[in-house]
């Protein structure tokens, strides 16, 4: 693959977007798709007038429009996270019953080795459905919003 | 064969050989049944699920002046007080008072008996409310006050039913969603939930009761404990493979030990959606291999101890009696059984994986001879039925 062609590659990239109080009236996901050519999968948003909000999605287009599109988003006062996501596994309350499995539509949370039964989350794999969350009797699945 | 007296001296020097339910499959595969009989000497057996059936004793010393509390909360949590002065029962299924249980279903039971029994156990604060008639003798009508374990003189755990022998795997055949003490299923037969330790609970290593019985030394959580009895709905009689282990519930065993020496990571609370509180509790009990035929036994596999699969949205709450299917611990480890030519998505709540963990500790604390065996006092019953219970007419009894 050439420099060119990687540049025109369409890749998705998935970021946690918190939006302090004083943002939430501004349009962006209209101007990400208007403005920089991004197609976006929100999985899950909380924004409401008046208080903070919180934005999980995907973002997939060119390298470069990514790039664009974040830019973007970060001349506003919002807080880009590429690393993080809205659901949280907490390792030490998991007791690796693995009840929440059957729940789970896309496997995030698996068990990678059945000799040993250890139950794992892989957050790149989640869709934030929370199913997790009800379903969790250990309360080891949170939701950060 | 060995007694429990020759077992005992090689732990005190520490040489006697321990391993795991699990790991003694495959070294009596390894070495033949006769070899590996005169060289093992304990298999230890765990377990870490769901315990309804559990309570702890606790007393709190006297205030001044003295108070004989009839009614008492901690955390808003109700406790049994019609006991002595100062001693109430602390019950693991116990809602918080007001909690709205299923009133918008399904409700999320945040908080009960069980999540005090783990905040004691962390050795958190929690508050005691009591309130009492009053007597010449204990004037004190009303008390509230804070306190941790460690402000207890005592701390017992008193499980009248754990370490169920077998368990039924909960499916829903109906066209809608339920909620049940295994979890939410989800109609149509989506998913399945089991609840056992399979080739490493206690009970499925010694089908017949030989070497569990009354008085025999446990590892409850961490904390040295024992088997006081049969635990309740114990009910030995029930169909049984060739190699003996029950296809079904079974015995079951009940447990005490002193919840000062716990440790929090085995002693959890739970939350079932739509259904209540519970305690999720870890157990491991050594079982000493005195012949052949008990070290066979332990050689149990997952791939030849059956549960029987209910519909607990009709044969379950209406004791039909129906099972569905039959599925093998191999089965349901893997994470998909079939039952009635549809593949079902399975979950569990026992965990494997720390059961896995208390057997190596149990066994850990054996090699270093700090975990001495004996012979149970009474064995417990093996051809004991489960008897229901009609309800009769008001007012009639025949």
């Amino acid at each position: 693959m050439n420099k060119k062609q990687a540049q025109d590659t369409r890749i998705t990239k998935k970021y946690f977007l918190y939006f302090p109080k004083c943002e939430t009236e501004k349009p962006i996901v209209y101007h990400l798709v208007k403005d920089y050519n991004l197609m976006v999968n929100i999985f899950r948003a909380k924004v409401t007038p008046e208080e903070e909000g919180y934005l999980v999605l995907d973002l997939t287009g060119t390298e470069g429009e990514i790039k664009c599109g974040i830019d973007f988003i970060r001349t506003f006062t919002v807080e880009v996270n590429e690393s993080s996501i809205g659901v949280r596994w907490d390792k030490n309350l998991c007791t690796h019953c693995t009840n929440c499995l059957p729940h789970c539509p896309t496997h995030a949370l698996d068990i990678p080795d059945r000799r040993n039964m250890e139950v794992k989350f892989f957050a790149e794999k989640c869709i934030e459905c929370l199913a997790c969350i009800s379903n969790c009797p250990f309360g080891a699945c949170t939701s950060v919003f | 064969m060995k007694t429990y007296d020759e077992i005992n001296e090689k732990i005190k020097s520490r040489k006697a050989v321990v391993m795991t339910a699990e790991e003694v499959i495959s070294y009596v595969d390894k070495k033949g049944l006769d070899a590996a009989a005169k060289e093992v000497d304990v298999v230890t057996t765990a377990t870490f699920g769901p315990m309804c059936s559990s309570g702890c004793f606790l007393n709190f010393g006297h205030t001044t002046p003295r108070i004989r509390i009839t009614e008492a909360w901690l955390d808003d949590v109700l406790v049994y007080s019609g006991i002595a002065a100062v001693d109430v029962y602390l019950g693991a299924t116990q809602l918080r008072n007001s909690d709205p249980a299923n009133l918008y279903h399904p409700g999320e039971f945040r908080f009960g008996g069980a999540h005090v029994i783990e905040k004691l156990v962390k050795g958190e604060r929690i508050q005691l409310f009591g309130l009492s008639y009053g007597t010449d003798c204990y004037p004190r009508r009303e008390i509230r006050t804070w306190l941790t374990i460690k402000d207890l003189n005592q701390a017992i755990m008193v499980n009248p039913r754990n370490c169920y022998q077998n368990y039924n795997v909960a499916i829903n055949a109906s066209d809608k969603t339920i909620y049940t003490y295994l979890g939410m299923l989800r109609p149509n037969m989506k998913n399945a939930t089991y609840c056992s330790a399979g080739q490493l609970s206690p009970l499925l290593n010694d089908p017949f009761y030989e070497t569990i019985g009354i008085g025999t030394p446990i590892w409850m959580a961490g904390a040295r404990g024992i088997v006081y009895g049969e635990g309740t709905q114990h009910a030995g009689n029930v169909p049984r493979s060739e190699n003996g282990v029950p296809t079904e519930g079974a015995g079951t065993l009940a447990l005490t030990a002193d919840m000062k020496q716990m440790k929090p990571k085995f002693v959890r609370a739970i939350s079932m959606v739509g259904y209540g509180v519970s305690l999720a509790l870890g157990v491991g009990i050594p079982i000493p291999i005195l012949s052949k035929d008990i070290l066979k036994r332990t050689t149990i596999s997952d791939r030849d101890i059956k549960a029987p699969v209910i519909d607990y949205s009709s044969d379950y709450p209406n004791r039909t009696g129906k099972t569905l299917a039959h599925a093998s611990y191999e089965e349901l480890k893997r994470g998909e059984i079939t039952v009635a030519g549809k593949k079902v998505e399975v979950g569990s709540l026992s965990s494997y994986h720390t059961a896995v963990e208390i057997a190596t500790l149990l066994a850990d604390q054996i090699r270093r001879g700090d975990f001495l065996l004996n012979p149970p006092s009474q064995r417990l019953p093996v051809d004991k039925k489960f008897n229901s219970l009609k309800v009769k007419e008001s007012g009639r009894y025949e």
